[in-house]
């Protein structure tokens, strides 16, 4: 078996290749486009589909965002003739900013809504594929992604007066099928919430009461939270780190656990669960709000095997000396496999790997741009 | 009349390595003009000039003769029979 890696970055997509998920071998920027220009684009989004062996690819460009694959293992890229995704032009400018009115529809305004960022591809049941945008938006595709829908339904979803903009700017960043009902779906939106959807997007609930903030008067809201990163183990848990605690839940509506305890800081992004062994989940810590850095100013990844009751720092073999790049909240995945392997880059442009038996981490690619987001599969 | 629009090097392949386009238009034809019946032959290099409101990316300038297209009328300034240069503002460190 040999694996692949997706690692976007702020200048590029750059691809690593193993035969063992110690030895790599690196190449990149890619030149997606036959001219170039997306050898320095922002790479936000990636996508595997381990099924059919397609990758996509998410680049927002001096000349607008679109969306490439390839059928090669990322040797080859293609990209629609036609834009893949574009706002319905009848639709009421909505600016989700830092303004008065975000999230509140300005129907007199001039100004329309316009695809801005891709910043989340996922492939569900049935080789459907998902987009988060900026702005706050989700759409479908059931062409491989070549063309996508607008999903009207969450953009109509009464909260959404409540939505607005995360530093990175407002998204819809996080899609996490339910690889056992392809009805159901669930988002994360910064700042805005978690929402879920069982009838294949045609009504939305949010779930996200019970999550706390630290950052307004009201604690407890129903929505507005930041929501930093949503993963789903093999049981269909849902964890989340959130721009406070990290919590858990089996059932949303029930109400979410803190399982912040043991981890070394309450804050971070990215979290990532176990393809197959539920409750196992892996955290990035950043040690604070105000303080954007790993903990202690030392890069690790911290394990859960108990869906979040005990944590431990995993794994040897990352660098003991200070570290400040943080991982950003796609910028860790695992390659899906049953004895898989995980990894993680950096904001300073590092990348690891290990295999989920060993625990050793060994760099994949070092000294890259700051990494967006990593994506990996096997492949033959 | 038959306008020349140039293109960018980083645009080249949208148009199989040309670096010239002719465009046919009416004598009023405007920016907007030339640039729908450019995308309507190739919409690729259309939405790399345009986004889906019909607006002009942000690092996209577009000369009409010597002056840069905002400067002007924006997408209504009338092209008059002038030459078209599209040059992008390629920025960032």
């Amino acid at each position: 078996m040999a694996y692949l890696v997706l690692i976007g970055t702020r200048k590029g997509l750059f691809t690593a290749r193993s035969d063992d998920r110690r030895h790599w071998s690196v190449d990149g920027p890619a030149k997606l486009d036959d001219d170039g220009f997306t050898a320095v684009a922002e790479i936000y989004a990636a996508a595997c589909d381990p099924t059919t062996g397609r990758v996509l690819v998410g680049a927002s460009t001096f000349f607008g965002p679109s969306i490439w694959h390839s059928d090669d293992h990322a040797t080859t890229w293609s990209e629609p003739e036609n834009a893949p995704m574009a706002f319905p032009q009848d639709l009421p400018y909505r600016p989700l900013d830092f303004s008065d009115t975000a999230g509140i529809d300005q129907p007199d305004a001039e100004q329309t809504n316009t695809v801005k960022r891709i910043w989340q591809l996922a492939f569900g049941p049935g080789q459907r594929v998902w987009a988060g945008v900026e702005p706050t938006s989700l759409w479908t595709s059931d062409d491989g992604g070549h063309h996508f829908t607008f999903n009207q339904a969450l953009w109509d979803h009464p909260q959404h007066t409540t939505w607005a903009s995360g530093a990175g700017g407002p998204a819809v960043h996080t899609i996490v099928p339910d690889p056992a009902d392809p009805r159901t779906l669930t988002v994360a939106i910064s700042s805005g919430g978690i929402y879920q959807t069982h009838d294949d997007g045609q009504t939305w609930d949010g779930i996200t009461a019970g999550i706390t903030v630290d950052y307004a008067p009201d604690e407890t809201p129903e929505s507005g939270q930041c929501i930093h990163k949503v993963t789903r183990d093999a049981d269909g848990t849902l964890f989340v780190q959130s721009h406070g605690p990290a919590y858990r839940a089996t059932k949303p509506d029930g109400g979410w656990t803190n399982i912040s305890q043991n981890l070394p800081s309450n804050f971070g992004f990215a979290m990532v669960a176990h393809p197959t062994q539920a409750g196992t989940v892996m955290a990035w810590p950043v040690g604070e709000s105000m303080d954007r850095t790993p903990p202690d100013h030392r890069i690790s990844a911290w394990r859960t095997t108990d869906a979040g009751d005990t944590w431990n720092p995993w794994g040897t073999g990352l660098p003991t000396e200070p570290y400040f790049g943080t991982v950003m909240r796609d910028g860790a995945c695992t390659d899906g496999a049953t004895d898989p392997g995980w990894y993680f880059g950096t904001r300073c442009g590092d990348v690891w790997a290990a295999d989920d038996q060993t625990g050793e981490w060994h760099l994949v690619a070092a000294h890259l741009p700051d990494v967006l987001c990593v994506r990996a599969m096997e492949t033959p | 009349m038959t306008i020349d629009v140039k293109l960018p090097a980083a645009l080249a392949s949208e148009c199989g390595g040309a670096r010239h386009l002719n465009v046919d238009a009416p004598p009023d034809a405007t920016l907007a003009d030339v640039l729908d019946q450019i995308a309507a032959t190739h919409p690729r290099l259309g939405r790399r000039l345009r986004d889906e409101a019909g607006k002009l990316r942000r690092y996209v300038n577009i000369y009409i003769g010597d002056e840069e297209s905002r400067r002007l009328q924006g997408l209504d300034t009338p092209v008059d029979g002038h030459d078209i240069q599209i040059l992008p503002s390629i920025a960032g460190g």
